[in-house]
C-alpha cells in the first residue's frame, strides 16, 4: 500500500479528537467514528496516529478496523453506492440488481471506478423493506429497484 | 386540526420530507398554518403504502400520497371537508375505499402495545408524547412503588425478551438487583442486525420517549443510575430522535439528578455500534461498548455479576423496554390477560418479502402464521403459490404450508424448528430457491462470525462451501448428511448464541425442503429458477430476428452467429455456447423480441 503523508491539519484534527474524548483508550471505536465521519476512510497511518494518541497498540486499532464492517480502510467513491442485501431485498431480487451494477460500473463490490466517482458495498437492510429491493446512493434512497433502473438511476450522477 | 405525514425510513425514501414541505407552503400561502399543524411522525407501519397522510381528529388515512397531492388535500378535505376518495385505501376484496385505519384487513387484527405512539405523536415534541401518558410510569414507580414492586409488577406481566431468546425480564431485573453496588448500569439493546427487520428502528424513530422511560424505570428498580444505548450507527434518525428526546428529558427534570423530587438521579448517553452483527449478544455488545472487538465470553459471569466495565449491568431490547412504561400504567394483569399461555403480551413483526402488505405488524402472541400472511399480510403478491416464511432471521428456520396454523410464541416455533427472533417475518413464494436461502443466511453467518470460536468460525465455512457445491450442481448426497453432521456438532460446540443457532437455518430447509435439496444434488436443476449455474440460456431460433444486439452485449463473447434463417426473416438467427456463458442475463435484458430464455 502507497504510503500517505498525512497533512498538519488533519494530523491536528484526529489529536483535538482523540483529547476530546480524554485520550481514552475505552473510546478508541467513538473516535475513529468521528475521524471517518470526517475523512471518508480509515488508512493505515491514521490508525496508527490513533494508537499513538490513545497510548495502545496500533494492532488492537486495526482489529477494530477490520472487525466492524462500518469501518473502511478504502476511500469511497465520490457517490458511493450501497446495495442492501437484506432478506427482504433478496427475496425480492436484490442480487440481480447488484450483477446489473456489477456490469455497468465494471467494478466489483469493495472497489471504486478508476474516475473515483462510484464505489459499490452491500449493506444488511436499511429498514425500508415496504421498497425492496432498495440501493442507496450517497444518502438517497431508491426503492422498488430492477437491473433496468440501474442506467437511469447511474445517469444522475453522470 | 393536525396533519401527520410519516417520517418513517421508507416513507422518506419515497418523498414524505417534500410532502410535509408542500403542506407547510401551502397551508401558509392560504394563511391557515396556525389552524393546522403538520407533524412527522414515526412510522405508521403500512410501508406497502407509504407514503401515509393522516388527517386528525377525523382520522382519514391516505396512502400513497405524492407531493404533488397535496393541494388537493388541503384544497378538499382541509378546507372544504370532503375526503379526497382516490387517495384513500382501497379495500382488494370489496373495492371499496376505506378511511379509517381500523377498518382496514392490515389493522384489524392488530393490537398496538409496544408501537402505541408511533404514527400518533411527533417524536421530537416530549409534550405530545406526555399527553398520550409517556412519563406517567416513572412518576408512579418513584412516588408509590419500591424498587422490588416494581421487578414483581415486570415479572408478573410475563413479558420476555423480545431480542429473540425470550428470558423473562422481571426475573432478569432480580437477578441484577441482587448485586446491588455503587455503579450499575442499565444498557438497551438497540444493535439490530437482523437482516429484515427494522422494528428496533421503528421503535426509536417513532416513540424514543418510551424507552428513555423505561431505561429509568429499570435504573430506578435494579439501584443503577446509568443509562446506555448501544445504537448501530447505520440508523442516523433513530439516532438525533433519542438525542433529542434525552436531551427534552433532562430539559423536564425526568432525566438527571434527583428526578421528580424523589431523590434518584438516572441519566442516559449513547454508545454507537459499528456494524457487527454479533454485538446483539450481550457479552459482545458490552466488550463492543468498552471499546474492544465485540467477541462474545463464556456466561457465567452474566453481565447482571460482572457486566461493562465489570459492575452489574442489566440489558434489555428496545422493544422489550418499549412495552415497560404500559405494564406499569395498567397493571401486569392486563399485560398478561393478553397472548397464549407462556407467551404474555404482543409481538412486533416485519412483515416483508414477497407479500401485498409490507410492513410492521403487531400482533397479541399466539396469532397464527395464517393469519399473519393472509389476513394483515394480504396474501402473496401477484397471486403466486405460498411457498415458505421464514422468522428469526439467520437464527431461525423456514416455516411452511403445514406450519400456517401454528401460533406465533416462543415455544410453538422453536418446537417447529425456528424461532421467534427479534421479528424478521420474511415471506416466500414459488420464486425462491430455499437451497440459496440457506446459502445466504450462512454467507451472513461466516460474514458476521467473529471468528473466536472454531464451531462457528470454521464449521459455518465447511458447511457454506457445501451449499455452494450443491447450488452450483456439483452436490453428491453425502454432502446433505455431511451437513446435517456439522449442524449438530456447531449446534453443541459454540460459544455464543449467534454460532449455536446459525445451522438451524440449514436444517430447517433440509427438514422441509428435502426434495428441493435431492432434486439440486441428483436432477441438477433448480426449480425456482434461482441457482445460476444449473441455468441454461437459450435462442428460440424461430424468434430470433438476427439483429445481433445480444451478441453485442454479451460480456462472454458466447453468443454467435448459426446459418439457419426462420421464415420471415432475413438474418441469420443466433446462438448461445453453454460452456462459454456466465449467465449473466445480459442477452435476455436487451433482445426486443423475447427469443431467449432461461431453462
Amino acid at each position: 500500500m502507497a504510503v500517505i503523508k498525512l497533512s498538519e491539519a488533519k494530523v491536528n484534527f484526529i489529536k483535538e479528537v482523540c483529547k476530546s474524548y480524554g485520550n481514552k483508550p475505552g473510546e478508541v471505536i467513538n473516535v475513529l467514528h468521528k475521524v471517518q465521519g470526517e475523512y471518508g476512510y480509515l488508512p493505515a497511518e491514521v490508525q496508527e496516529l490513533v494508537a499513538k494518541e490513545l497510548g495502545i497498540p496500533v494492532s488492537r486499532v486495526y482489529g477494530i478496523v477490520s472487525f466492524y464492517s462500518f469501518f473502511t480502510m478504502t476511500p469511497k467513491g465520490e457517490h458511493p453506492i450501497s446495495v442492501c442485501l437484506g432478506t427482504a431485498c433478496y427475496v425480492r431480487g436484490a442480487e440481480k440488481v447488484l450483477d446489473e451494477l456489477k456490469r455497468q460500473l465494471g467494478i466489483n463490490v469493495g472497489e471504486v471506478t478508476p474516475d473515483g466517482k462510484f464505489s459499490l458495498t452491500c449493506l444488511r437492510c436499511v429498514g425500508a423493506c415496504g421498497l425492496a429491493p432498495v440501493i442507496e446512493v450517497g444518502d438517497k434512497v431508491y426503492g422498488r429497484m430492477t437491473p433496468d433502473r440501474v442506467k437511469d438511476v447511474l445517469a444522475e450522477y453522470k | 386540526m393536525h396533519v401527520l405525514v410519516c417520517g418513517g425510513t421508507g416513507c422518506q425514501a419515497s418523498a414524505s420530507a417534500q410532502i410535509i414541505e408542500n403542506f407547510q407552503r401551502i397551508l401558509a400561502e392560504k394563511g391557515l398554518q396556525n389552524e393546522v399543524q403538520v407533524v412527522r411522525t414515526g412510522c405508521f407501519g403500512f410501508c406497502e403504502k407509504g407514503p401515509i397522510v393522516k388527517i386528525m381528529p377525523d382520522n382519514t388515512f391516505y396512502t400513497q400520497v405524492k407531493p404533488e397531492d397535496v393541494e388537493k388535500i388541503i384544497n378538499e378535505h382541509i378546507i372544504k371537508g370532503r375526503k379526497v376518495t382516490d387517495l384513500l385505501y382501497l379495500d382488494p376484496e370489496n373495492k371499496e375505499h376505506v378511511s379509517d385505519s381500523k377498518h382496514m384487513g392490515f389493522y384489524r387484527k392488530q393490537l398496538r402495545i409496544a408501537l402505541r405512539n408511533c404514527g400518533f405523536i411527533n417524536p421530537e415534541n416530549i409534550d405530545e408524547c406526555i399527553s398520550r401518558g409517556g412519563y406517567e410510569a416513572l412518576g408512579k414507580c418513584l412516588s408509590e412503588m419500591t424498587p422490588q414492586q416494581v421487578i414483581d409488577e415486570v415479572t408478573k406481566s410475563g413479558l420476555r425478551g423480545r431480542g429473540g431468546a425470550g428470558f423473562p425480564t422481571g426475573v432478569k431485573w432480580g437477578l441484577c438487583a441482587k448485586n446491588k453496588c455503587d455503579e450499575m448500569y442499565v444498557i438497551c439493546n438497540a444493535d439490530e442486525g437482523d437482516p429484515g427487520a427494522f422494528m428496533d428502528r421503528s421503535i426509536m424513530e417513532g416513540d424514543p420517549h418510551s424507552i428513555v422511560e423505561a431505561m429509568a424505570i429499570c435504573g430506578y428498580a435494579i439501584g443503577a443510575t446509568h443509562g446506555l444505548v448501544y445504537i448501530r450507527a447505520e440508523y442516523p434518525l433513530a439516532i438525533h430522535r433519542l438525542q433529542v428526546a434525552i436531551a427534552q428529558a433532562r430539559e423536564y427534570g425526568l432525566l438527571g439528578k434527583d428526578i421528580l423530587g424523589s431523590g434518584f438521579d438516572f441519566d442516559i448517553e449513547l454508545r454507537y455500534g459499528a456494524g457487527a452483527f454479533v454485538c446483539g449478544e450481550e457479552t459482545a455488545l458490552i466488550h463492543s461498548m468498552e471499546g474492544m472487538r465485540g467477541e462474545p465470553t463464556l456466561k457465567p459471569p452474566f453481565p447482571a455479576v460482572h457486566g461493562y466495565k465489570g459492575q452489574p449491568s442489566n440489558v434489555n431490547n428496545v422493544e422489550t423496554f418499549a412495552n415497560v412504561p404500559i405494564i406499569i400504567t395498567k397493571g401486569a394483569d392486563w399485560f398478561a390477560s393478553i397472548g397464549s399461555e407462556k407467551s404474555k403480551g404482543t409481538k412486533v413483526f416485519a412483515l416483508a418479502g414477497q407479500i401485498n402488505n409490507v410492513g410492521l405488524i403487531e400482533v397479541p402472541m399466539g396469532t397464527t402464521l395464517r393469519d399473519i400472511i393472509y389476513e394483515i399480510g394480504g396474501g402473496i403478491k401477484g397471486g403466486r403459490k405460498f411457498k415458505a416464511v421464514q422468522t428469526g432471521g439467520p437464527s431461525g428456520g423456514c416455516l411452511t404450508e403445514k406450519h400456517l396454523d401454528t401460533p406465533i410464541d416462543y415455544e410453538s416455533l422453536a418446537a417447529a424448528g425456528s424461532m421467534m427472533g427479534s421479528g424478521g417475518m420474511v415471506v416466500m413464494d414459488d420464486t425462491s430457491c430455499m437451497v440459496a436461502i440457506a446459502k445466504f443466511y450462512l454467507e451472513f453467518t461466516c460474514e458476521e462470525s467473529c471468528g473466536k470460536c472454531s464451531p462457528c468460525r470454521i464449521g459455518n465455512k465447511r458447511m457454506l462451501e457445501i451449499l455452494t457445491k450443491i447450488t452450483e450442481g456439483r452436490g453428491t448426497m453425502d454432502d446433505l448428511q455431511e451437513l446435517r453432521n456439522l449442524a449438530a456438532v456447531i449446534k453443541d460446540t459454540a460459544l455464543c448464541g449467534l454460532g449455536q443457532t446459525s445451522p438451524n437455518p440449514v436444517l430447517s430447509t433440509l427438514d422441509n425442503f428435502w426434495d428441493e435439496y435431492v432434486e439440486h444434488v441428483v436432477d441438477k436443476k433448480c426449480r425456482a429458477g434461482v441457482c445460476k449455474k444449473l441455468m441454461r440460456y437459450e435462442i428460440d431460433k424461430e424468434k430470433c430476428i438476427g439483429c445481433g444486439a445480444c451478441k453485442k452485449n454479451c460480456p462472454a463473447e458466447a453468443i454467435s452467429k448459426t446459418d439457419y434463417i426462420a421464415p420471415g426473416h432475413k438474418l441469420p438467427s443466433m446462438m448461445i455456447d453453454p460452456s462459454k456463458c456466465i449467465k449473466c442475463g445480459a442477452c435476455i435484458s436487451t433482445c426486443k423480441f423475447g427469443a431467449i430464455s432461461v431453462k
